[in-house]
C-alpha cells in the first residue's frame, strides 16, 4: 500500500499576522506543517504500522519549506518529493500533486481538509477531479478493509458514514488521529530518508493575490457587574441592536 | 450568459445561506447585464424554491432525484456542472457549507473555471474581477483577482444582505444524466441532531469551554440559548474531551462563524479559538478571570463565576423576549 501525504508549509497558529507591503511579514514567524495537514500524516504513519503502508510527504514549496518537510519524515514518513516552486493557489498546487500522483500508484492521497494560511479548502476536490478519484472532505474517521474504507464525514449538525473504494482523496480534520511529536530517533533518522527535489509543472491562469489587509480591531470592551445583568440586556437591544 | 446560483436545503426548506447566494448572483448578473438562475437538488419545497424570485433568482432548476438527498459530493458536483452547460452560466455562485466546501472545486475543474472560496463581498469589475476573501484563518483579508471567463465563486456568511422583494420564480424541473461512479461513495448512516439551530447558519451562538467542568453543565448553557434561540458551540478541549460533539468545536481547528452575537462562556480566548470566532459582530465573553485574554476580543464583559451569571442571563433575556 502506498500512501501519499501532501502538506503545507505555514505560520505558526500564535503568529500574529503583518505584512511588509504585499508579502507576510516573516520575521520572528515560526512555521510549522499546516494543522489539518498534520492530522493526516499522523493518520497515515497509523496506517504504515497497521498495515505496513509507504508513506511519502509531498509539499509544493521553495527550499526554505525544508525543515518542515523533515519533521514530517521523523513523525514517521519514509520519503519526501518537494516540488520546487513559489506557489500561487491552490489549483497550481492541485498540479503540482497531480504530475507526481500520475506517476506513481498511490492508493490514497491523504492531505488536510484547508490549509491555515489561504484557507482555499480547494486541493482536494481538485485533485481529485483531476485524478477521477473520488474526494472526501472534511473526512473525520478513516479505516481500510482490504480495498475500500470507511469514513465518518462532518455535515452541519453531525456527520455521516461512509464507504469508498480504493483509490481516493481525502481532505481530513480532528479527530482522526492525535497529533504525532518526533522522537530523538525519528529525528537522527529523518536525517538520512530521502527527499527527492524536482521542478514543476507549468499552469496557466492562476489567481493573483494583488493585496492584504487586517481586520478592524475592536473597541474597548465594556464590563459590566454581574450584579446587574439587566444592564448587559439592555446594552444588547438598545446599544448593540442584536436582540 | 447567465449566473448560476447553487441551491442548498435543509430538511426540505432553502437555507439561509443560500439567500445570500442567490442575492450574490443576482447581482453580479445586474453587472454583466445577464440573469441568475438557481438550481437546487434532491427534496425541496417547491414553494422554498418559487420564493426565490424574492431575492433576484429569475428562474429556478431543480433536480429533484432522490439519489441526491444524501448529499453526494460527485454526483451533486456532476449535477451543478451540467446546470451550468445548459444555462451556459460563466459564474457559479454558492454559499459555503460542509458539502459546497467540498464540490466547488470538483465543479472548476469539470468547468475549466477558476475558483475563488470564502468571499466576503461582491466583486471589484472595474478593473477585471477582483473580490475580497478571508485568509490566515480569520486573521486577514486579501484582494484576488481572478483571471478567465468562468468563475466559481463560494461566499461567507453575511457576504450581502438579502432583500425580498420582486416576484416568485418558475420552477422547472432538470434531470442531469448521472452514472453509478457519481455514487461510488455509499452513504450508509447518518447522525444529525434533527430541529436543531445549525451552527454555520445561526445568527446568535451560546458557547461553553473548559470552565464549565464537565458536561454535566451543559443545561445551563443550552437554557440561554433555548432563551435566545440560539445554537450551541464550544472550545476545542471540550470536544476532545467527547463533552460536545465535534460539529460544536469552533476555532482555528473546527467551524468558522460569524453570528451577530456570540456569547462566550469560560473560555480563556485562546488566539486559535479566537480564529473561528472573531468575525462575530458582538461579542460577549463571561470568565471568571479578569485577566483572560478573551475580554480583549469581546465587546461587553462579565467578570463572574458562570453557574451564578448564565442562569441570572437566562432569566434577564426570558423578561424581554
Ligand atoms: C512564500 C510563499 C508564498 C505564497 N504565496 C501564496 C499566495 O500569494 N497565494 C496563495 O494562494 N498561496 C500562496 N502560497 C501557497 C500556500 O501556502 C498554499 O500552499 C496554497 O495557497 C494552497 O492553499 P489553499 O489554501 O488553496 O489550499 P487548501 O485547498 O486549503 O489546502 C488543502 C490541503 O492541501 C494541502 N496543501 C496545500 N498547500 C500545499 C502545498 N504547497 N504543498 C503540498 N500540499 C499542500 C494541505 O494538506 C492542505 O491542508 C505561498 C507559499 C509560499 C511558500
Ligand atoms: C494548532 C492548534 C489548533 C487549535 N485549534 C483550536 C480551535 O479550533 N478551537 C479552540 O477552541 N481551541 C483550539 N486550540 C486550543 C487553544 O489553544 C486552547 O487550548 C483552547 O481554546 C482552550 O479552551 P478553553 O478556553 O475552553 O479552556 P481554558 O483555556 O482552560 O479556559 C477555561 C476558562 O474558563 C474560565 N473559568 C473557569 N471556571 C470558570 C467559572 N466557574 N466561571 C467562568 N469562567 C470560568 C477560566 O478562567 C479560563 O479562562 C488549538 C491549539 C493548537 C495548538
Amino acid at each position: 500500500m502506498k500512501i501519499l501525504v501532501c502538506i503545507s508549509h505555514v505560520p505558526d497558529t500564535t503568529t500574529k499576522i503583518k505584512f511588509d507591503g504585499n508579502k507576510l511579514d516573516e520575521n520572528g514567524v515560526q512555521f510549522i506543517i499546516g494543522p489539518y495537514d498534520d492530522y493526516a500524516l499522523a493518520r497515515a504513519v497509523e496506517i504504515q504500522g497497521e498495515k505496513g503502508a509507504t508513506v511519502t510527504v509531498l509539499n509544493v514549496g521553495t527550499a526554505s519549506t525544508e525543515p518542515t518537510i523533515r519533521k514530517a519524515l521523523a513523525i514517521g514518513a519514509d520519503d519526501a518529493i518537494r516540488v520546487d516552486a513559489e506557489p500561487t493557489d491552490a489549483m497550481f498546487v492541485a498540479k503540482q500533486i497531480v504530475a507526481v500522483a500520475k506517476a506513481e500508484n498511490y492508493d490514497m492521497i491523504l492531505m488536510g481538509r484547508e490549509s491555515s494560511d489561504f484557507n482555499g479548502g480547494l486541493v482536494h476536490g481538485l485533485v481529485g477531479e483531476m485524478m477521477g478519484w473520488p474526494s472526501i472532505a472534511p473526512c473525520m474517521k478513516l479505516e481500510l478493509n482490504g480495498d475500500s474504507a470507511t469514513m465518518a464525514r462532518e455535515i452541519e449538525g453531525g456527520k455521516e458514514y461512509l464507504e469508498v473504494g480504493l483509490p481516493f482523496v481525502a481532505g481530513v480534520q480532528e479527530p482522526i488521529a492525535e497529533w504525532k511529536i518526533p522522537n530523538m530517533r525519528g529525528i537522527m533518522m529523518a536525517r538520512k530518508k530521502p527527499l527527492k527535489v524536482i521542478p514543476p509543472v507549468e499552469v496557466e491562469g492562476v489567481t493573483e493575490y494583488q493585496s492584504f489587509s487586517l481586520p478592524e480591531g475592536k473597541s474597548e470592551c465594556k464590563m459590566i457587574d454581574p450584579d446587574n445583568i439587566g444592564e448587559l440586556v439592555n446594552l444588547l437591544k438598545n446599544e448593540a441592536k442584536v436582540l | 450568459m447567465s449566473v448560476l446560483v447553487y441551491i442548498e436545503a435543509d430538511g426540505g426548506a432553502v437555507k439561509k445561506s443560500s439567500l445570500e447566494a442567490v442575492a450574490y448572483g443576482a447581482e453580479i448578473a445586474k453587472g454583466e447585464g445577464s440573469t441568475a438562475i438557481a438550481i437546487a437538488t434532491g427534496t425541496v419545497v417547491e414553494a422554498e424554491l418559487a420564493k426565490l424570485g424574492k431575492f433576484g433568482a429569475s428562474k429556478v432548476l431543480h433536480v429533484s432525484d432522490e439519489r441526491l438527498n444524501d448529499g453526494g459530493i460527485q454526483a451533486t458536483a456532476n449535477v451543478v456542472f451540467q446546470a451550468a452547460e445548459k444555462e451556459s452560466a460563466n459564474t457559479l455562485v454558492m454559499a459555503r457549507s460542509s458539502l459546497v466546501d467540498a464540490i466547488a472545486s470538483r465543479v472548476a475543474i469539470k468547468l475549466g473555471a477558476s475558483v475563488v472560496t470564502n468571499v466576503v463581498d461582491l466583486p471589484d469589475t472595474s478593473n477585471g474581477f477582483v473580490v475580497k476573501r478571508g485568509v490566515y484563518t480569520g486573521k486577514a483579508f486579501a484582494n484576488v483577482s481572478v483571471p478567465g471567463a468562468k468563475k466559481v465563486i463560494t461566499i461567507a456568511k453575511n457576504a450581502i444582505s438579502p432583500v425580498e422583494s420582486g416576484d416568485f420564480a418558475s420552477v422547472e424541473a432538470f434531470s442531469a444524466s448521472l452514472s453509478d461512479t457519481d455514487f461510488a461513495v455509499k452513504r450508509t448512516k447518518v447522525e444529525k441532531a434533527e430541529g436543531d439551530i445549525l451552527l454555520p447558519e445561526a445568527d446568535k451562538v451560546v458557547s461553553g469551554g473548559r470552565g464549565l467542568k464537565g458536561p454535566e453543565n451543559w443545561g445551563m448553557i443550552e437554557e440561554l440559548a433555548k432563551s435566545l434561540g440560539a445554537a450551541t458551540a464550544c472550545s476545542k478541549p471540550v470536544s476532545d474531551m467527547e463533552w460536545r460533539p465535534h460539529h460544536e468545536h469552533v476555532g482555528q481547528t473546527g467551524i468558522k462563524i460569524s453570528p451577530t452575537l456570540y456569547i462566550a462562556v469560560g473560555i480563556s480566548g485562546a488566539i486559535q479559538h479566537l480564529a473561528g470566532v472573531n468575525s462575530s459582530k458582538v461579542i460577549v465573553v463571561i470568565n471568571k478571570d479578569a485577566e483572560a485574554p478573551f475580554f480583549k476580543a469581546a465587546d461587553y464583559g462579565i467578570v463572574g463565576d458562570a453557574f451564578e451569571v448564565v442562569p441570572k442571563l437566562t432569566e434577564a433575556i426570558k423578561a424581554v423576549l
